[in-house]
């Protein structure tokens, strides 16, 4: 069956093939159903959203020809070249659960599309994205178009240095084990001088944060210029660690307008001994890839705040899916990045974000469909990300947090720390009280989900900040449903 | 006397609890174990941040699953120590980790000196920073 439709349907060959002219896609060789999926092929999954009555084969191959050889018609060129090999081949289209007919959202279909490894330049993330996102996009053939996930095969992954520190070195540098790291963003975002910031910084990690941190958009405005802002931070990040004797950090946003102001900023941080400094995503993703070589050439950790995901991620049916982020991410060789909270107030589906943190930290991850994992991917060692959940979260959800997210994380309390009634020293030590507290309960085998509460409650009866911190946010949550869903859930029973 | 909240050095997993009881520390010793963790019990009189190794109790007591038998080598050290910074640790071997998972404090000295920060002004605004281990003033054996 696969034969015939590979024969009749989806290749021609020799002179008809190259006649001058319109070809579908399909013809053109983008399409082979009986493909046999190589090792060392990257594979990318695509939900497609054709328009009415087309057929969703012919966008298949359509994205598939687009983001590799193709253009629009026919090129006799190709015929200079081992063209076969460099198309990629759409092999496999599926209908989305629960879309088309009898019900309410229209037709969708998961494409699989196979790469052969040597489209693309080692080491680049830009070059792979290029191909992968750079021209698909906007076809006015698709209606709408989603990357929702990557097979990346082991040969590419070696040619990336991936994060620059990694969770296990991070936290030997650290000399922090066995639990969640604790964090904080320094709030007001905008108008602190860099006297008033480095007191904020100051009392939340005497108090008993591991970390505070520059929000996405503190870079070096007219209320507070750079050189200040990293003083100021880390006399109170000296100062906070001889006080606990603890190591402490602060997050030293580094984001500028050019890769060599970045150097700069990056190279004073380091003269002034801090173990981390910070970018944003929407520096690109070589400017990234450039920051991470530094940050391991220089003993730094590397944090990334995801500013600006949420425009190509959030929506389902166009943008990419943000595990493929994550991935590219890890490539990329950041230590840290923000990937969800689950409790808190930014987007998050417990089960999408269970499969954004094994993609962060695992060496191997399986195929979850549940987690919307589509591909088993290898990590070839390649250090591990440490996620970090940021946004709208409290002492008093602890045991969720713990229950969801695991010991690798960073939970960033930043008004949950900063908004403490009795200052913010006291909704640090709330933070940590409350963080150990869960450990320990949980390490003696307590079922922390059902008595999460009461453990809390147990700790609040020594701990007067606790105590202030629970009875401030008791009833604060943020049910909101979530616009990034699994498509498969545990129950479904499906053809993969 | 330290200013934190606690007053006390707060490195480790659990120094912003009470200081835990026998039966806590076995519990967490369980918890290692169940895990396939191999403990060891580590002691110092120089808790600076940055002090990666603290004298070792002996070695890490890989073929020791008795969490009765681990809790008595920290009662040993203890005795041993009394007035000493004493850490339970885990280690883990699995591929991937090969590091420390578990670290605690379960011994410090009645007196915690605590540590001061000397600025050495330099060029400009620039200052380097060193943190100072009160108890290092005295030599090792003096301390506490």
């Amino acid at each position: 069956m696969a034969n015939q439709l590979s024969n009749n349907e989806t290749m021609k060959e020799g002179a008809d093939r190259y006649k001058a002219g319109v070809l579908p896609y399909k013809k053109m060789g983008y399409w082979q159903p009986d493909y046999q999926v190589k090792d060392t092929d990257l594979l990318a999954m695509f939900r497609i959203t054709p328009h009415a009555g087309s057929d969703p084969e012919e966008i298949a191959a359509a994205v598939a020809g687009e983001s590799s050889t193709a253009t629009w018609t026919v090129v006799w060129t190709d015929r200079l070249t081992a063209c076969e090999m460099y198309r990629a081949k759409a092999y496999r289209v599926e209908q989305v659960p629960n879309t088309g007919e009898g019900t309410k959202i229209e037709a969708q279909y998961f494409a699989y599309i196979a790469y052969e490894l040597d489209l693309f330049e080692g080491g680049s993330i830009a070059n792979l994205t290029a191909s992968i996102i750079g021209n698909v996009f906007g076809m006015k053939a698709v209606k709408a178009l989603r990357l929702e996930d990557m097979r990346i095969p082991v040969a590419y992954l070696k040619t990336f240095q991936g994060p620059a520190t990694g969770v296990i070195v991070e936290r030997e540098r650290l000399d922090k084990f066995g639990r969640p790291l604790l964090g904080a963003t320094t709030k007001p975002k905008l108008g602190l001088s860099g006297r008033n910031y480095g007191r904020v910084v100051y009392e939340g990690l005497k108090g008993g944060l591991d970390f505070m941190k520059d929000d996405e958009n503190i870079n070096s405005q007219a209320f507070m210029h750079w050189r200040d802002r990293f003083l100021y931070c880390m006399d109170a990040v000296n100062k906070a660690s001889a006080a606990t004797g603890e190591v402490k950090g602060h997050y030293l946003n580094v984001t500028a307008g050019t890769m060599e102001e970045m150097y700069k900023r990056a190279e004073f941080a380091k003269q002034l001994g801090s173990v981390i400094i910070m970018i944003d995503l929407v520096i690109g993703y070589t400017a990234i890839q450039s920051m991470a070589l530094w940050a391991r050439q220089n003993d730094m950790i590397l944090h990334l705040h995801r500013a600006g995901n949420s425009t190509y991620s959030r929506q389902k049916n166009h943008g990419m899916n943000f595990r493929v982020i994550c991935k590219w991410m890890r490539m990329a060789g950041v230590d840290h990045i923000h990937a969800g909270t689950v409790v808190g107030k930014l987007e998050g589906d417990p089960a999408m974000i269970r499969g954004f943190y094994d993609t962060l930290l695992d060496d191997h991850t399986p195929q979850n469909l549940e987690h919307g994992l589509f591909f088993e991917q290898d990590w070839a060692s390649l250090n591990k990300c440490m996620p970090v959940a940021s946004g709208g979260i409290h002492a008093g959800q602890m045991h969720q947090l713990l229950t969801y997210l695991g010991d690798d994380v960073i939970l960033q309390f930043g008004g949950g720390t900063i908004g403490h009634p009795q200052g913010i020293q006291a909704g640090a030590q709330a933070n940590r009280v409350a963080l150990e507290a869960m450990v320990l309960a949980r390490n003696e085998g307590r079922d922390i989900w059902n008595e999460g509460p009461q453990i809390l409650q147990d700790a609040a009866k020594w701990c007067g900040p606790l105590r202030a911190a629970i009875d401030t946010w008791k009833d604060i949550t943020f049910n909101y449903e979530s616009t990034d869903t699994a498509d498969f859930v545990p129950t479904a029973t499906t053809s993969f | 006397m330290m200013t934190n909240p606690n007053g006390i050095v707060t490195q480790g997993q659990f120094s912003f609890l009470p200081p835990l009881t026998d039966t806590q520390i076995t519990a967490q010793i369980k918890y290692a174990l169940s895990r396939g963790w191999a403990l060891s019990v580590e002691y110092t009189d120089d808790p600076h941040p940055r002090n990666t190794y603290w004298e070792m109790f002996g070695a890490p007591m890989f073929d020791l699953k008795d969490p009765a038998g681990i809790l008595m080598e920290v009662n040993n050290c203890r005795k041993t120590f009394p007035n000493h910074y004493i850490r339970v640790m885990a280690f883990s071997s699995v591929r991937g980790v090969e590091s420390p998972t578990m670290s605690y404090i379960v011994n410090r000295p009645k007196n915690e000196p605590g540590f001061g920060l000397v600025r050495q002004e330099t060029e400009g605004r620039n200052i380097r920073y060193t943190i100072h281990s009160y108890a290092t003033d005295k030599p090792e054996g003096e301390r506490h």
